[in-house]
C-alpha cells in the first residue's frame, strides 16, 4: 500500500470505486457544481468566508475533550480523546458540509435547496443554513426516520423547511436520498441537491469530504499543540462516511495512527439484519457511484438494520471502499446493544450524551482498547449529540415508563 | 452492422409512419402475465418494445412505473427471468425487444454475461438510464461483440459536446429526454422535446432518435412523430394495464398507434 500519498487523492475515482452513474439528466448540474467548487477553492475568499462563519456561526474550531473516566472502560492504560463536534451549532458534523455547500448554492445563483435526512441531523443543518441564507429548503426523510426522529422533524419545520416523510421502499434513508434525486431531476435549474454524507455521484465525494476535513485538519494540530503527540488509533462512526473520512483525511498519510471505522450491525454481525456495508457488502453502482453495497444476487439493494437512523443505510462513500481494499482503514461492526451500552457509559462517565451514531465509536473503542498496548491513546470522532434520540433511548432503557410511574 | 431497431424504425418512417416505442416491466404483476401483456402491445401497434427490467432504486421513473416494478419484485421477480420474457415475446413478434434496465443488476450479473443471453434470447440491446457514455468502456466493446443496441439519453442539459457523444455511440436511437424530470404523464410534452431533437440533429445526420418521459395521448405521440423518429410511451401504458388489464393496455395500444400508419 502506498503510505505517502492518500491526502491528495481527488475524485471522481477512488481506485475502481466512485464515477457517475446518474442519468443524462443530471451531467449538467454536476459539472456545473465540480467547476463552482473548483473555482471557489481556489478563491482565497472563499476560505475566508467559510472560516469566518466557522467561527462565528458554527462555533469551531471545537474543543477536545479527553475522556478520562470513560477511558477505564477501554482496557489497560489507555487515554481516550473525543473531537467535540456534538458541540457545533445544530448539534453535529453535518454543519460543516452545509455551509460549505450553501456558499456554493450562492455562488450559482440558486435559489432552493433540497436534502435528504436519516437521523434528522442534516436535514436541520441544512434548514438552518437555509434560513440564515435566505434559501427554500425542502427536505426528504423517510417514513420510519420521522417517527424515530420526531424532535428533528419539528426542528427543522420550525427553521422554515418543508419536510416529506418518504413511504416508498425501505422508507428509510435509502429511498429519501431516490426522492432527493428524483426532485433534483425536474427542478435541477433553481434548485442544489445539498447531499449530506460523502456518497453520490462525483463531484459530491470528493466535495463533502473536503468540507469536513476541517475536523481532522483542527483535531490533528490540537493533539500536537495541547498533548504532543498523534494519537494511536482513530475511531468514527460509518453511515454514508463523512464524520469519519472528516476525521481521518488529515492522518491518511501518518503511517504510525491507525484508523478504525464502525459500521451498525445492527442486531448482530451474525444475524441479515445489519447495516454493515464495508463488511458484508460487494461493488455494486447505488445512488451514482461505485461503491461496497448491501444487494442481492440480482443487485437488488436489500435494507439495512439499524437502531440509529443516520447509519441505516445500505451503500457508503467510495473513498471508504477505497481505504478499505488498501487496508489503510480497518471497518467493524457494532450492535444495537452495544451501541446503546456504550451511549449510556459516556452520559454516566462524562456527562456528554452522544447521538447513537456516534455511540457505535464509542462501543469499538471500549472493545479496541484492550486489543492496544499500555500507553495507547485513542481519539474518537463525538460526530453528535443525543438529544434526538431521547425518545428511542428512553424507550430503550424504559426511562420513560418509570417517568410515568413515579420513579 | 445493421441494428434491427434502427431498421424498423427507418422503414416505418420512409413508408409516411411514425413508431411507436411502448414500456412494460417484466414480471409484472406476474411474469406470465408481463409476457402476455408485451406480446398483445407488440400484436396491436407497439413497434419497438422496451421491457423494463424491476429495480429497488429506480430514480429515473415515477410512481406508476415505481410501483408496478415493486409489485413485480414483491411477486419474486428474479434478474433471469429478463431473459424467459425476452425468448418468448420475441418468438410469438418480430418486434424489436430493448431491455431497460439501470446498470447495477447488469453489473452484477456480468456485462459481458448479461450480453450473451440476451443475445441468444433474441433480445436487440439495452436502453441504459443511469449509464452515461463516460462510465460505459466496457459496455460500449460488449454490445459490438455480440451486436447489441444500446440506448444512451440525450436532454435538455445536454452540452452540445455531449449529445455528440451520444449520438456517436448510441446504436438503435438516441433517447431525447422531453423534459427534466422523471417518468410520468404529463398534461403537455415540453417544447424542450423539439429543442432536444433539434440538438441531436445538429449534432448527427444518421442518428434516429425517438422521444420519452410524459407522453401519454394520441395526439402527442402523433406531434413528437411529426419531428422525430417515435415516440416513447412508458406510464400510459402502465396505468391502462393497472386499470383494466390487457384488454385496457390494447385499447390504449391501439389508441396511441392508430394515427401513425396511414
Ligand atoms: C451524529 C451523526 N453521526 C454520524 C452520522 C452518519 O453519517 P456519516 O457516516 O456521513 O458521518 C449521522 C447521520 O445522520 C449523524 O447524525
Amino acid at each position: 500500500m502506498s503510505e505517502q500519498n492518500l491526502r491528495s487523492h481527488v475524485g471522481p475515482y477512488f481506485g475502481e470505486f466512485g464515477g457517475r452513474f446518474v442519468p443524462e439528466s443530471l451531467i449538467a448540474a454536476l459539472d456545473e457544481l465540480e467547476a463552482t467548487y473548483n473555482t471557489a477553492k481556489a478563491d482565497p475568499a472563499f476560505a475566508i468566508e467559510l472560516a469566518e462563519l466557522h467561527r462565528t456561526y458554527t462555533g469551531r474550531p471545537s474543543i477536545i475533550t479527553e475522556a478520562k473516566r470513560f477511558a477505564e472502560h477501554c482496557g489497560n492504560d489507555v487515554r481516550v480523546f473525543l473531537k467535540r463536534e456534538d458541540l457545533n451549532h445544530t448539534g453535529s458534523h453535518k454543519i460543516n458540509n452545509v455551509i460549505g455547500q450553501a456558499l456554493l448554492t450562492k455562488r450559482m445563483g440558486k435559489t432552493r435547496i433540497i436534502a435528504e435526512t436519516g437521523a434528522g441531523q442534516h436535514g436541520v443543518a441544512s434548514a438552518t443554513a437555509a434560513a440564515l441564507f435566505g434559501l427554500e429548503c425542502v427536505v426528504y426523510m423517510g417514513e420510519v426516520d420521522t417517527e424515530r426522529q420526531a424532535l428533528n422533524v419539528a426542528r427543522m419545520k420550525l427553521l422554515g423547511a418543508e419536510v416529506i416523510p418518504v413511504k416508498t421502499g425501505s422508507r428509510t434513508l435509502k429511498d429519501a436520498i431516490n426522492e432527493a434525486l428524483r426532485d433534483w431531476v425536474a427542478n435541477v435549474e433553481n434548485t442544489h441537491y445539498l447531499l449530506g454524507t460523502v456518497a453520490g455521484p462525483h463531484p459530491f465525494p470528493t466535495m463533502v469530504r473536503d468540507f469536513h476535513s476541517v475536523i481532522g485538519t483542527e483535531a490533528r494540530q490540537q493533539m500536537l499543540d495541547e498533548f504532543g503527540f498523534l494519537p494511536t488509533a482513530l475511531a468514527a462512526c460509518v453511515g454514508g462516511g463523512s464524520n469519519a473520512i472528516g476525521l481521518f483525511h488529515a492522518f491518511l498519510d501518518d503511517a504510525d495512527v491507525k484508523m478504525f471505522g464502525y459500521e451498525a450491525a445492527g442486531d448482530g454481525m451474525d444475524t441479515p439484519r445489519h447495516a454493515a456495508t464495508l463488511n458484508y457488502g460487494r461493488p455494486g453502482v447505488l445512488h451514482g457511484a461505485r461503491s461496497y453495497m448491501l444487494q442481492d444476487e440480482d443487485g437488488q439493494t436489500m435494507e439495512s438494520h439499524s437502531i440509529s437512523a443516520g447509519l441505516d443505510y445500505p451503500g457508503v462513500g467510495p473513498e471508504h471502499s477505497w481505504l478499505k481494499d488498501l487496508g489503510r482503514v480497518e471497518y467493524r461492526g457494532i450492535s444495537d446493544a452495544e451501541a446503546m451500552d456504550a451511549l449510556r457509559l459516556l452520559s454516566r462517565t462524562e456527562g456528554i450524551i452522544p447521538a447513537i451514531e456516534t455511540s457505535h465509536a464509542l462501543a469499538g473503542v471500549i472493545k479496541l482498547g484492550k486489543e492496544l498496548p499500555a500507553g495507547s491513546s485513542v481519539l474518537i470522532n463525538l460526530s453528535g449529540r443525543g438529544d434526538k434520540d431521547m425518545e428511542t433511548a428512553g424507550k430503550y432503557f424504559g426511562l420513560l415508563d418509570a417517568a410515568k410511574a413515579g420513579n | 452492422m445493421i441494428s434491427q431497431t434502427s431498421a424498423v424504425l427507418k422503414a416505418n418512417k420512409a413508408a409516411g409512419n411514425g413508431n411507436l416505442i411502448g414500456y412494460f416491466p417484466a414480471g409484472y404483476p406476474t411474469l406470465d402475465e408481463s409476457i402476455e401483456a408485451s406480446i398483445a402491445m407488440c400484436q396491436n401497434g407497439v413497434d419497438v418494445l422496451e421491457l423494463g427490467v424491476p429495480y429497488s432504486d429506480p430514480v429515473m421513473d415515477g410512481i406508476v412505473i415505481q410501483e408496478a416494478t415493486m409489485t413485480a419484485l414483491e411477486n419474486g421477480f428474479k434478474l433471469k427471468q429478463t431473459f424467459d420474457a425476452v425468448r418468448e415475446i420475441t418468438a410469438k413478434v418480430d418486434t424489436p425487444v430493448l431491455v431497460m434496465t439501470y446498470w447495477n443488476p447488469v453489473i452484477q450479473y456480468g456485462i459481458e454475461n448479461f450480453a450473451r443471453d440476451l443475445a441468444a434470447a433474441g433480445g436487440a440491446g439495452l436502453i441504459t438510464p443511469d449509464l452515461i457514455p463516460d462510465e460505459a468502456a466496457e459496455w460500449l466493446e460488449i454490445s459490438d461483440k455480440y451486436e447489441l443496441d444500446r440506448v444512451f439519453l440525450g436532454t435538455p442539459s445536454s452540452s452540445p459536446e455531449r449529445m455528440k457523444t451520444a449520438c456517436d455511440l448510441s446504436r438503435g436511437f438516441v433517447y431525447a429526454v422531453s423534459t427534466m424530470g422523471i417518468t410520468g404523464a404529463r398534461a403537455e410534452v415540453d417544447a424542450n422535446a423539439r429543442k432536444v431533437v433539434a440538438k441531436v440533429r445538429e449534432a448527427s445526420e444518421t442518428a434516429n432518435t425517438a422521444v420519452g418521459i410524459g407522453i401519454s395521448t394520441a395526439d402527442q405521440v402523433v406531434e413528437v412523430n411529426s419531428y422525430s423518429d417515435g415516440a416513447i410511451v412508458g406510464s400510459a401504458f402502465v396505468r391502462a394495464y393497472a386499470d383494466g388489464g390487457v384488454e385496457a393496455l390494447v385499447a390504449k395500444t391501439v389508441e396511441l398507434s392508430a394515427r401513425l400508419k396511414n
